[in-house]
């Protein structure tokens, strides 16, 4: 019997230590590795799906795209953990220029932020005339108010119209900050009758599972720019830099931006973002 | 409610039509975890029958420590294990962030101390004749080793178990090391947050149902192995 019990373990090990070769063979990654720090916001409405693919295509580079809020992947970027950065937060991003940690910095596109709540609307949103008078009537009204509170750019926006409003909100019993990303905090502001800062692209994209309506929508306050740059390769060793550059051309060129123009028109009945290539602001 | 059947539905409908990406995930998760409880099963070994024979000063703050370290938030270990291999830090220049190697690391960290703690468990629990009459017949250490954990195999498979479990049920660490990265670091619980997130909720259920499945199939055969080898 026990002869059985140490043949049954030796296969045992021997099919693991198959599994681990192969677990080391499938990650040994080559020089053309291409870390991409980019928002839930692209990620998260499929834009970055239908282009990357693209990319790989054409440059024979491999993106890993790590999806995180804007403020983590400048700090990605400051630390050199990234190679290009697509984020929509343009005075932090104008900051991280100036301090030398970006180079090659280009608009890609644009789309909009929009105020979100309940249907029924018992703070007159859909009356406001500009989004700092819509957050004003949330803050007057006391009904809950989600942030995203996790530095991204959303959150960046929301936090700087509260400024313009004179308002600091963040230790109100009525705002509460998700620390999570754009999807989540949709779904968490739908679930408890709240209302939330949302990037356009993501609202569109989880609409069918929300009750959420847009509110408050179409001022300057709320326009959403989405930059790409590359992180400064004079700053950290191990920066990819060819790849970074031909992210940043390829975002600008003309096909993509074409793609860019019809994304979420099939699915969604309009485009999610709208194309903004050449120039910087 | 009718989300859940929805889910139930096109878990099954993904099941039966084996659609592929799924498959991939689920292989990913089987050889990611695998090869971390394989790992762990070396080191908690090891460690666990120093611990369970050895008399050494400081061996009760060392069992203490692993006793910590079964319930060590996996979320901590991935922030740790992020930290030293991201670029900037002291492992960076391995590239091993974001690949499937480092979530191997993160969940072998998580699972050692689990199977430490049941192998110290399951050797205290021989007889405690067992090892001078070992000797007494003149066995060498290694074939006493050998024959130690022939006699406590079967707690030692509830070690195994307790370790994939752990591993292959994480998401924090996951998440966080792998990056949670399409047709490379994605594991069925990052698919599962991923998917919630997008508010694909129908291929949440489906891959939590596949989740669920897999640790039954792993423990089913296990504990098969286990009733088969118990002596009557």
């Amino acid at each position: 019997m026990s002869a059985t019990a140490y043949r049954v373990s030796m296969a045992i090990l021997a099919v693991a230590a198959l599994v681990a070769a192969a677990a080391f063979g499938a990650a040994c990654g080559s020089g053309s590795d291409l870390i991409l720090a980019t928002t839930t916001s692209t990620y998260d409405s499929g834009l970055l799906d239908d282009l990357l693919p693209v990319f790989e295509e054409e440059t024979g580079y491999h993106v890993k795209l790590i999806a995180v809020g804007t403020g983590r992947a400048l700090e990605m970027g400051r630390r050199g953990d990234a190679d290009v950065l697509l984020v929509h937060a343009p005075s932090s991003e104008q900051v991280f220029v100036d301090e030398g940690y970006g180079v090659n910095r280009q608009r890609v596109m644009f789309n909009d932020f929009v105020i979100v709540g309940p249907d029924a609307d018992p703070v007159n949103l859909r009356g406001a005339e500009d989004a700092t008078t819509a957050l004003h009537a949330v803050q007057k009204s006391q009904l809950t108010f989600f942030s995203r509170g996790d530095d991204s750019g959303t959150h960046k926006r929301e936090l700087s119209l509260w400024e313009e409003l004179g308002a600091d909100p963040t230790n109100e019993s009525w705002y509460r900050e998700t620390g999570q990303g754009m999807g989540e905090t949709l779904q968490i502001a739908n679930q408890l009758e709240g209302y939330a800062l949302t990037d356009r692209g993501t609202f569109l994209a989880l609409q069918d599972v929300l009750d959420l309506v847009v509110l408050h929508e179409g001022d300057d306050q709320l326009l959403n720019v989405y930059h790409v740059m590359q992180v400064n390769p004079d700053r950290h060793g191990g920066v990819n830099t060819e790849g970074a550059a031909a992210f940043v051309e390829f975002m600008v060129e003309e096909s993509t931006q074409a793609v860019i123009e019809d994304f979420g028109l099939d699915e969604f009945g309009q485009p999610l973002f709208v194309p903004y290539a050449g120039g910087q602001e | 409610m009718e989300l859940i059947w929805e889910g139930v539905r096109e878990a099954f409908r993904i099941l039966g039509t084996g659609d592929r990406e799924v498959w991939e995930i689920t292989l990913r998760s089987v050889l990611v975890s695998g090869s971390a409880t394989l790992f762990a099963l070396i080191i908690g070994v090891t460690i666990g029958a120093t611990l369970a024979f050895r008399r050494f000063p400081g061996r009760n703050l060392a069992v203490t420590l692993v006793n910590t370290g079964m319930g060590f938030p996996p979320v901590v270990v991935g922030l740790v294990v992020a930290i030293m291999l991201w670029r900037s830090g002291p492992l960076g220049g391995l590239n091993l962030i974001y690949t499937p190697v480092a979530m191997v690391i993160a969940q072998t960290i998580i699972a050692a101390p689990l199977v430490t703690g049941f192998t110290v468990a399951a050797l205290g629990s021989l007889p405690p004749g067992l090892r001078p009459q070992l000797y007494a017949l003149g066995a060498s250490r290694l074939q006493m080793l050998r024959l130690v954990l022939v006699e406590a195999r079967l707690p030692l498979l509830a070690a195994v178990m307790a370790g994939f479990g752990a591993a292959v049920s994480e998401v924090g660490a996951s998440l966080m090391v792998g990056g949670n990265l399409g047709g490379e670091t994605r594991v069925l619980t990052t698919a599962v947050v991923l998917a919630a997130r997008r508010g694909e909720f129908a291929p949440a259920i489906a891959l939590s149902i596949i989740l669920l499945v897999l640790v039954f199939l792993v423990n089913l055969v296990l504990t098969g192995v286990q009733q088969r080898e118990r002596p009557s």
